[in-house]
């Protein structure tokens, strides 16, 4: 392996310039492969935290009565039976009428870390200034810290004088904006006719436009009170300790409580495909100059072959297997590529260091005041992998051919 | 092809029998070797002589395991390398066959003495040492001494011819085949060089076998055969 190597590096530095471009070219596919990587996947993760921050990762709602197909194929004989929940053809009824029952059930189980009842509707919110339509989300404010962000969320006032004020209000920072409004000042909320007064006790920011310019947050009870629903709830929010799980929670949940279970990643699958679609091609747009550089290691290595068919045939002649030869030339390869992939892993840190702290301002789908990096060894793994994968396919194929001269052929026509 | 081993007389390095090689592809064949038998013994020089074209370079090729011949067979070190595969010929070039050729074909970003050590890298016997030790010794054989640390390409031709004896003799082979070596060197360092192949020749014991279309150097081996349109007289 050393003899070779020896060759190796000898062969390989007589071409040191072409050797350097290609070198190049794996140093900045693999650093912008990651530093892209690690932008949209922090912009990914911080969406994800955003929403699961807003809405928790399940939401229970309406109950639903299965289709009669459904109903036919479960034969109830956990042995012999087999169940096909048809969800198109379900029958639902709006809202959960018996919140207290569904919500203890739900803490029950082991993967749940809290359960928060919701009752929701619309309502004119008004100040002295102007009048706006608003989401009113009638919470119990410990239950729903359980399973949101909102006590991190809170820009002015407190949510201790929510809890102190029955007829406290939350809401967002753009509606605060909209409706000229600060902490103390009195609101009116308007629903079907009634009319109730409440004090602003609260502005949050969950960093989603649209929450934060439509949601309000009152106590449950005076959202009964408000909407005239003295029973039943809109929906339970709740948390997971492990997000990643929901679906497969969100079914065990639906099957056991008879109600609509949707997960976050449900809920905001679009988001999702978008953000899983952007990581996937700009992977690929980078992947492309890593593919230019084995472009450039398959044209400097055939190069090499080309020029040094004659001291291939004497290292053959003195005993050097095709083996060798091989090995010699996976040797080049290996040697650049290795290099390539540290040099680029180091500048890749340095440049996913600074993008974290380049500013920008983002306001929308979630708030960002800087780029956001996910540091993830996955996307250096994944780099070198696909660095390795190129080179030494593009080394392999130079190699094969200098292995198969013959060098008997080679010293004839070379006037040995 | 007869298939029975020869008697391997004392000495007898290498003993080729009734060797055909017909070159070129179907339509333009040509017979380059028509039955060509030898020996070579341990310790003497040998010399083909033939006119250009006459089949010299491809009797050395078939002797040196570098090309396969069509018909006869062919022993080196008492052992039958005509259908030894890929796998046993390539090592037995590396121990026991040395190549000179009538252009050095060194490595030219390697030293003297790295040129020389490739083939014992290859017989991975001796440590890093022994190499040099023994590098140095060969150095010091072929008069280069004082040169081994320099690079092929700052060596004269000479010199470099030198280095490549040196090369060939590196793994102490039993045989060294030499293609025209001295063709290419003006007459000093062609009788040098030719001088130096027959004292290791005959201090190591190895067989050699010089080609060449020079006559007055043929006339100072030990053996001549001449080759006459693929036929040794």
């Amino acid at each position: 392996m050393k003899r070779n190597f020896q060759i190796a590096l000898r062969f390989l530095l007589a071409k040191r310039r072409a050797m350097l471009m290609t070198l190049a070219g794996i140093v900045f596919g693999v650093a912008f492969f990651i530093v892209t990587q690690a932008q949209t996947h922090g912009f990914e993760d911080l969406f994800i935290r955003t929403v699961l921050g807003a809405n928790g990762a399940l939401r229970v709602q309406d109950k639903f009565q299965n289709p009669i197909t459904s109903l036919m194929a479960d034969t109830g004989d956990s042995t012999e039976g087999f169940r096909v929940p048809l969800k198109e053809g379900r029958t639902y009824i709006p809202g959960i009428s018996h919140p207290g029952v569904i919500k203890e059930s739900v803490e029950k189980f082991s993967s749940v870390s809290g359960v928060s009842e919701v009752l929701a509707g619309r309502a004119s919110v008004s100040s002295g200034f102007r009048s706006l339509k608003t989401e009113v989300l009638g919470i119990r404010l410990n239950d729903h810290l359980s399973v949101t962000d909102l006590g991190s969320q809170i820009r002015f006032g407190s949510l201790a004088r929510y809890s102190e004020e029955p007829s406290g209000i939350l809401i967002g920072t753009r509606l605060a904006g909209r409706l000229q409004i600060d902490i103390g000042d009195t609101l009116f909320m308007e629903h079907l006719g009634a009319k109730r007064r409440y004090r602003l006790v609260g502005i949050f920011e969950t960093g989603v436009g649209q929450y934060d310019l439509t949601r309000t947050f009152i106590h449950l009870d005076e959202a009964r009170l408000l909407f005239k629903k003295p029973f039943g709830s809109s929906y339970l929010q709740v948390a997971l300790f492990d997000s990643d799980k929901a679906p497969q929670v969100a079914l065990h949940l639906e099957e056991t409580l008879q109600h609509n279970v949707d997960s976050w990643q449900e809920r905001e699958k679009t988001w999702l495909d978008v953000f899983r679609v952007l990581r996937f091609s700009s992977g690929l747009t980078m992947a492309s100059i890593i593919v230019i550089a084995g472009l450039g290691m398959f044209n400097t290595l055939a190069m090499i072959v080309m020029e040094r068919q004659r001291e291939i045939a004497i290292l053959r002649s003195i005993g050097y297997t095709r083996g060798d030869i091989i090995s010699i030339f996976l040797q080049q390869g290996m040697a650049v590529l290795i290099a390539g992939i540290l040099l680029g892993w180091i500048l890749a840190l340095a440049l996913t260091y600074g993008v974290s702290s380049l500013p920008i301002h983002i306001r929308g789908v979630f708030s960002a005041d800087s780029f956001v990096v996910k540091w993830s060894l996955y996307h250096y793994l994944w780099a070198g992998f696909i660095a390795s994968i190129v080179i030494l396919l593009a080394s392999f194929l130079p190699a094969r051919r200098a292995a198969h001269i013959d060098p008997g052929e080679v010293i004839r026509r070379m006037g040995g | 092809m007869t298939e029975t081993r020869p008697e391997n007389g004392e000495g007898v390095v290498l003993k080729a029998s009734n060797l055909h090689r017909w070159l070129g592809n179907e339509e333009n064949r040509v017979h380059a070797l028509r039955g060509v038998s030898l020996s070579l013994e341990a310790g003497k020089v040998h010399a083909v002589v033939g006119p250009s074209g006459c089949g010299k370079s491809t009797l050395l090729y078939l002797l040196g395991l570098l090309d396969r011949p069509d018909d006869g067979d062919l022993w080196l070190m008492g052992k039958q390398m005509t259908v030894a595969s890929e796998a046993e010929r390539t090592p037995a070039r590396n121990e026991h066959i040395g190549f000179v050729f009538q252009f050095h074909f060194l490595m030219p970003e390697f030293t003297a003495a790295e040129n020389i050590m490739l083939p014992m890298r290859k017989l991975n016997r001796l440590t890093e040492n022994e190499m040099n030790e023994r590098s140095g010794q060969i150095l010091q054989d072929i008069g280069l001494e004082d040169k081994g640390h320099r690079l092929a390409y700052h060596l004269s031709g000479g010199e470099q011819q030198r280095v490549a004896v040196g090369r060939a003799l590196a793994n102490f082979p039993g045989l060294l085949l030499a293609d025209e070596p001295t063709g290419n060197l003006d007459q000093k360092n062609s009788d040098s060089i030719f001088a130096l192949l027959c004292r290791l020749a005959r201090q190591k014991g190895q067989a050699v076998l010089i080609v060449t279309h020079n006559l007055e150097l043929a006339e100072q081996c030990d053996t001549t055969f001449s080759l006459v349109d693929g036929n040794l007289t």
